[in-house]
């Protein structure tokens, strides 16, 4: 066991384990972001650097501190470890030059962009951006790409988090896309024209932290704060089953894995359940599910989770919002 | 003219190969390392030797190589990272294209020193035709019983390899030449672990540049404290100079650490001075990822000594009035060049090389560059020049591999030493983009 200091807090983690998941033991505002790494999958991180640290004590036996900010999500604690986060100056200067690199080439459509509302990089920038920009040049655009019936591919909103790769690495059986070409021309792409067809490879929309991958069968339906949040479930022969539905009205407009707080899934779930699976009667709802992840969907105003929800196949009727009377 | 470790006889007609190299002393370290003396012995004279990495960052040699992880059972490695592809920089290139079988030679040696039974010499993709010279080597050695089973009957096995890049500057950084070798993507790893525990193939590995491993035959031959003898304080022994720009004598020079810039810019024996006598500008004294310098402090240090050609003097004053000695790819500016130019084109080769895998880097690179093309043809801003400093702030010490800090500092530095010319490049910008411009206040200012 390791004991550090984040932020002035205590905490204590078994050896091994990254700063970042020491301070989401913590929780709260002192968590640092992360747009890259994601806990289900291995490898990942370390490439967004907006979960920079700086750490002043390197460890009990060794207390000099490290010379330069390092990444949280792939740095392991040492005991006696101090981290400094939301106490430190530099780490918040250093995280706001490098959320308005992630917004120079990105296109700031999110008054069309389906992940609008859900968006990890719209809520980083909310909270560590700058209100103008420095940056004069053409953004980089480039054509949207068709990957098969489900998936669409609109590079230009990418951050290169490698996330999808990742996924196609470890879930499915086959990746066809990957980062062709470097620098700031690098782009996911499958090369030649391909189709992502596997029985998990809707999971790249899920764990995609902007609108770079989204499902072709919830495109410009709606927008995700006016739909609601259901966890529901169904016997699958290939994954758990374990879903969200989102809906509006008595349609289900979209399904997805279900994720935690830190936007990340808990388990992948199969294309079946994702795309075809569209009507209630195919699911067993268990009840409203609470987004608790900085999104306005959290600040949705649908009724707060009801514990005990009949297990029916119609989904429950909306309710007029209480609203506070004088 | 101090003692040529590493060139001696790189000019001997048929050096390239095994017999004439043989003739000339080759492989004596092999047959001393391999019959007398243990693999940590070797350690220990190249430790004594202060030998220094000579692709850039200056790290102690023999440090290094104690660092590397011996866990049973796992096979260690030595790569040698000959992707010399840091612009201004050549000395590997001519070293082996000329005289294949020193690094051969020092390849064996390391090898030995380490542990190693595998070793990979990384070579750039665009010297293929040194790649074949190499081989050629390679199989003579092999031939000759100096690789392969059994070396000389003492009972050591090693097999070497040359494997090329693929065109990549970044594949340079040791982890980038891992991923790579292992047939991946060029993308640097994240560091820890380092490739002293967990390298090629996860395992332990040393990547060394080709001048310090082919400095390696010498030290066993000669002992590590004569290397030690040679050179000013910690930077020992000799090193290669790629000397380029308007000098009269550009080429590579073997120097002993410790010569002063001033000598080796004007004495006959290394750059002979410069070119039709102009007036010197600048200088960028170690590749161009490292910080330029004004002729006022690359001649004297800021507190108004001599500067010498070594790791320490070079990298005096911090970045505020030094540089680094870097790969010694020393680039001399006389004063009819751009400085604002020079930058954009450094910038330009740094956004081109980005690997793309971390956003600071993948986005500032590109972003300075188009900042400094605009500032170069007369359409900048006079709060472009705050920017480009912001922008190389935000880059440095952020990202993954140093490729990041490569490309932030020489534009902080042209900016911190030539803002003058920055601002008359956006005050007069029709006088700026006519050709062959260049501003010469800030000479004018130098000199009175």
């Amino acid at each position: 066991m390791a004991k550090i200091t984040f932020d002035g807090i205590e905490v204590e983690v078994e050896d091994g384990t990254t700063i970042l998941q020491a301070a989401r033991k913590i929780g709260g505002d002192v968590v640092p972001p992360a747009m890259c790494f994601y806990t289900p999958l291995k490898g990942s991180g370390g490439k967004c650097r907006v979960c920079l640290v700086k750490v002043t004590q390197g460890s009990a036996r060794d207390p000099r501190p490290m010379p330069k900010l390092v990444a949280s999500c792939i740095t392991p604690v040492q005991d006696g470890m101090v981290v400094e986060n939301t106490t430190n100056e530099d780490v918040l200067n250093a995280r706001k030059g490098i959320v308005e690199m992630l917004l120079i080439n990105h296109p700031l459509d999110c008054p069309v962009c389906d992940q609008a509302g859900e968006c990890d990089l719209q809520n980083l920038s909310y909270e560590h951006g700058v209100s103008a920009t420095r940056y004069e040049e053409p953004r980089r655009t480039f054509d949207k790409v068709d990957l098969g019936p489900y998936i669409q591919l609109h590079m230009t909103r990418c951050i290169l988090c490698y996330r999808c790769v990742y996924t196609a690495d470890q879930i499915t059986e086959k990746r066809v896309h990957g980062v062709l070409g470097r620098g700031d021309a690098a782009e996911i792409g499958t090369y030649i024209e391909n189709v992502i067809d596997n029985d998990f490879s809707g999971n790249v929309i899920d764990v995609c932290p902007v609108g770079a991958l989204t499902d072709k069968t919830w495109r410009f339906k709606n927008r995700v704060w006016f739909t609601k949040p259901l966890n529901a479930h169904r016997d699958c022969p290939t994954c758990s089953g374990k879903v969200t539905l989102w809906s509006r009205g008595d349609a289900v407009l979209r399904v997805t894995a279900r994720k935690d707080e830190y936007a990340e899934v808990e388990e992948f779930i199969c294309n079946t359940c994702r795309f075809d699976k569209k009507e209630v009667s195919d699911w067993t709802i268990e009840g409203p599910r609470n987004i608790d992840r900085g999104s306005v969907i959290s600040a949705n105003h649908y009724e707060l989770p009801v514990v005990n929800v009949p297990i029916v196949p119609n989904l429950p009727k909306s309710t007029v919002k209480k609203m506070p009377t004088e | 003219m101090g003692i040529k470790i590493l060139t001696e006889h790189i000019n001997v007609p048929g050096i390239e190969t095994l017999e004439v190299y043989r003739k000339h002393g080759g492989y004596r370290s092999v047959e001393k390392a391999l019959k007398t003396m243990t693999p940590d012995e070797v350690v220990e004279e190249v430790k004594t030797s202060g030998l220094r990495g000579r692709g850039g960052a200056g790290f102690p040699a023999g440090m290094k190589w104690s660092f590397l992880a011996k866990p049973e059972g796992i096979p260690r490695y030595l790569v040698c990272n000959a992707d010399e592809s840091e612009p201004g920089t050549f000395k590997d290139r001519v070293f082996m294209e000329k005289n294949p079988h020193a690094l051969v030679e020092g390849m064996i040696t390391s090898s030995y020193a380490l542990g190693a039974n595998t070793s990979y010499i990384y070579i750039r993709g665009e010297m293929m035709f040194i790649l074949r010279i190499l081989e050629k080597a390679i199989a003579e050695a092999y031939a000759a019983g100096l690789l392969g089973k059994n070396i000389l009957g003492s009972g050591y096995d090693l097999d070497l390899h040359v494997a090329p890049g693929g065109g990549a500057y970044i594949c340079g950084e040791e982890t980038a030449l891992l991923e790579s070798l292992e047939g991946k993507r060029g993308n640097p790893r994240n560091k820890p672990p380092f490739p002293a525990v967990k390298g090629l193939f996860q395992s332990p590995t040393v990547v060394n540049n080709v001048e310090t491993i082919a400095s390696v035959p010498w030290i066993v031959n000669n002992t590590g404290a004569e290397y030690a003898k040679i050179g000013v304080g910690r930077s020992t022994g000799t090193k290669l100079i790629s000397a380029s720009g308007n000098i009269n004598r550009p080429g590579v020079y073997e120097i002993d650490l410790g010569v002063p810039v001033e000598e080796f810019i004007y004495s006959d024996e290394y750059c002979g001075g410069i070119w039709k006598g102009k007036e010197l500008k600048a200088v960028v004294p170690g590749g161009s990822s490292v910080p330029i310098l004004p002729k006022e402090l690359i001649l004297k240090t800021a507190a108004g000594e001599d500067r010498l050609m070594t790791y320490e003097s070079l990298s005096d004053g911090g970045f505020v009035s030094g540089s680094m000695l870097g790969s010694g790819a020393f680039i001399v500016f006389d004063e009819d060049q751009c400085i604002v130019r020079n930058t954009w084109n450094y910038a330009r080769f740094y956004h081109h090389e980005s690997c793309g895998q971390c956003s600071p880097c993948r986005e500032g690179t590109g972003w300075m560059e188009r900042v400094l093309h605009r500032i170069e043809h007369g359409h900048g801003h006079q709060q472009d020049i705050d920017l480009l400093v912001s922008v190389a702030k935000q880059i440095e010490g952020n990202t993954i591999c140093p490729l990041g800090d490569a490309a932030a500092w020489p534009v902080a530095s042209a900016i911190r030493h030539f803002r003058e010319e920055f601002e008359w490049h956006i005050k007069h910008p029709q006088e700026a983009i006519a050709p062959g411009a260049v501003y010469r206040g800030q000479l004018a200012a130098a000199t009175v």
